[in-house]
């Protein structure tokens, strides 16, 4: 260990045992919201403290550990989180979603799909649905109860009667093992799919709400939607400018200011995996400049 | 069948008795007894502090009396006790079979949705799943209680008062209630939109069949809706009877006063 003046993985051992026995009860009812002690983490709200909370729960010395922030690896957020834990819990990291046994996601799930040795830890915003809806607490918590979602629906309602389709596009209401309606955190809703029957584990957190809940493996999960306007997942029409990938979910990058914009995917470890098993795209720099630029390296 | 009707229509849909509220001290409403049977209106008039809307919130189950009971024959024909419903039937009942009419309408619509989707929530929270249904469903009704189908994709907070009380009656009956409350619908509304608005319910109440126990301090408006009315003052009910006869020979002398406090047209 290089921390000493930690525990391992940051927080202490008494909080870690709450903090799992929130998760026990999250997993043992799938899309239900438990309330958990939230503790205040080196890192503004926002910044993912629920997730780091679970993630610090969870993970033990054999873990490896991955960090993604909008799919992609190294941006600050993913690196300062899996630098955190490096310190604090010296465990391995990757930036490949094969070898990793916990992966820590702000707002997307791995294109590559996920296996049961896997917890895909989510960090929430905002872990009610309803809220924007019905911003009372008590009332929202009495609608979960009762099962009462009719005014899921009306949101869904409004979005079509304002732009003719469901435009509802990232933190699309499921439906978990037919009971709770759930957030499923802001991760577009291209990502919907990969929810419903995925053999890993998945736990979210929400650091300033105080709540976590999870989605056991291999559970229904739903998108809400009407008969006559089904959910539909969202992708920009296009290949990936660097991969070439025609079935990956993509991020729009403004190149100039005539216009010019490049599609590439937002899963970066997806996106290089590609790369190096010969893949290309229409912008994707020249084979001889990548072997290269291995060589220099060694 | 028709002498099914006729027998739905001898059972009391709503049973009031000996209902008490007490805060502390201070007797709120004092053994109120009666029933209301299907398509009868009750008005409920009295002056400010007389216990109305304490009555009216026992009836629909939002406030636990303090002695006494409100049984409801429920769609199945069995008559229940109201505090014996759990949560989510009272909830549901609520919601499907009851309606209620706030004063205000901003307590009874979600102002920030559009009309359309506070008149179709009620039949997406039974399970409606068909987006052109529930807005063929909501614009139907939107005509049926005046309101032009072009502004069925505005929110309420861009309609007028009395546009907001009739988006909150079409809101009520979509799932076609059996009994509606209704808190003062006419407070706050100028004299020609009461007329309008209570021409409306008048001929909504015909057509449907609806029971209704309707609280108001206007005379008027219970002599233009209700076939009986009751009398309150402190708490108790101290005359009841059929509206015409109430009204036109008062019997207490609280009563004679009420209606004497009408200015003459």
């Amino acid at each position: 260990m290089n921390a000493p003046a930690y525990n391992f993985a940051y927080l202490d051992e008494q909080t870690k045992r709450m903090i799992r026995r929130a998760i026990l009860k999250a997993i043992a009812i799938p899309g239900y919201q438990v309330p958990f002690a939230g503790r205040e983490m080196p890192m503004p709200y926002g910044w993912g403290t629920g997730g780091v909370q679970v993630t610090a729960a969870i993970l033990g010395p054999q873990d490896v550990l991955k960090v993604i922030d909008q799919g992609s690896d190294d941006t600050t957020n993913a690196i300062s989180i899996r630098k955190f834990f490096a310190k604090t819990a010296g465990v391995a990291t990757t930036t490949s979603t094969d070898e990793a046994t916990v992966i820590q996601t702000r707002h997307r799930i791995p294109e590559t799909a996920l296996h049961e040795k896997q917890v895909l830890v989510y960090q929430v915003p905002i872990p009610e649905p309803l809220r924007f809806l019905e911003p009372r607490e008590t009332e929202t918590r009495r609608m979960h109860a009762l099962a009462e979602y009719g005014l899921m629906h009306v949101k869904l309602y409004e979005d079509i009667a304002r732009f003719g389709h469901i435009a509802t596009a990232y933190a699309y209401p499921v439906k978990v093992n037919a009971r709770y309606v759930m957030d499923p955190s802001p991760t577009p809703k291209f990502d919907n799919p990969k929810m419903d029957n995925c053999p890993a584990l998945q736990l979210f957190g929400a650091g300033r709400e105080k709540r976590i809940y999870a989605i056991p493996p291999y559970t229904q999960v739903v998108s809400l939607d009407f008969e006559d306007h089904p959910f539909e997942p969202y992708r920009f029409n296009a290949p990936c400018a660097l991969c070439g990938a025609e079935n990956s979910y993509l991020d729009e990058i403004v190149t100039d200011d005539k216009g010019g914009r490049m599609f590439v995917c937002s899963d970066t470890d997806y996106c290089e995996g590609r790369q190096a098993a010969g893949h290309h795209g229409s912008l994707s720099a020249a084979p001889y400049k990548e072997r290269a630029q291995r060589g220099s390296h060694g | 069948m028709a002498d099914l009707d006729t027998l739905e229509n001898d059972q009391p849909l709503l049973v009031a008795e000996s209902l008490s509220k007490s805060y502390g001290r201070i007797a709120a409403c004092r053994d109120v007894s009666f029933a209301l049977y299907p398509g009868e209106v009750l008005a409920i008039v009295g002056e400010s502090g007389s216990g109305k809307s304490t009555l009216l919130q026992m009836l629909s189950g939002q406030l636990a009396p303090s002695a006494g009971q409100v049984s409801y024959r429920m769609r199945d024909g069995i008559t229940r006790d109201l505090t014996t419903l759990g949560e989510a039937e009272r909830r549901f009942l609520f919601r499907t079979d009851w309606g209620y009419v706030h004063q205000d309408p901003a307590q009874g619509l979600r102002m920030a949705v559009s009309a359309g989707a506070n008149v179709g929530e009620r039949l997406m929270a039974v399970g409606w799943n068909h987006y052109g249904r529930i807005r063929d469903t909501a614009s139907d009704w939107l005509t049926r209680v005046e309101i032009d189908i072009a502004r069925i994709d505005d929110a309420p907070r861009t309609y007028s008062g009395g546009m907001r009380q009739r988006l909150q009656i079409a809101r009520n009956l979509v799932t076609e209630p059996r009994l509606v409350f209704m808190d003062e619908p006419t407070g706050g509304l100028d004299v020609s939109v009461q007329a309008r608005l209570l021409d409306l319910v008048r001929s909504l109440v015909a057509e449907l069949h609806l029971a209704v126990v309707i609280v108001t301090h206007d005379l008027a408006v219970a002599r233009l809706l209700s076939h009986r009315v009751m009398v309150m003052k402190g708490g108790r009910v101290i005359e009841t009877g059929l509206t015409d006869q109430v009204l036109d020979d008062p019997r207490e002398p609280y009563t004679q006063l009420l209606v004497s406090s009408i200015l003459p047209p």
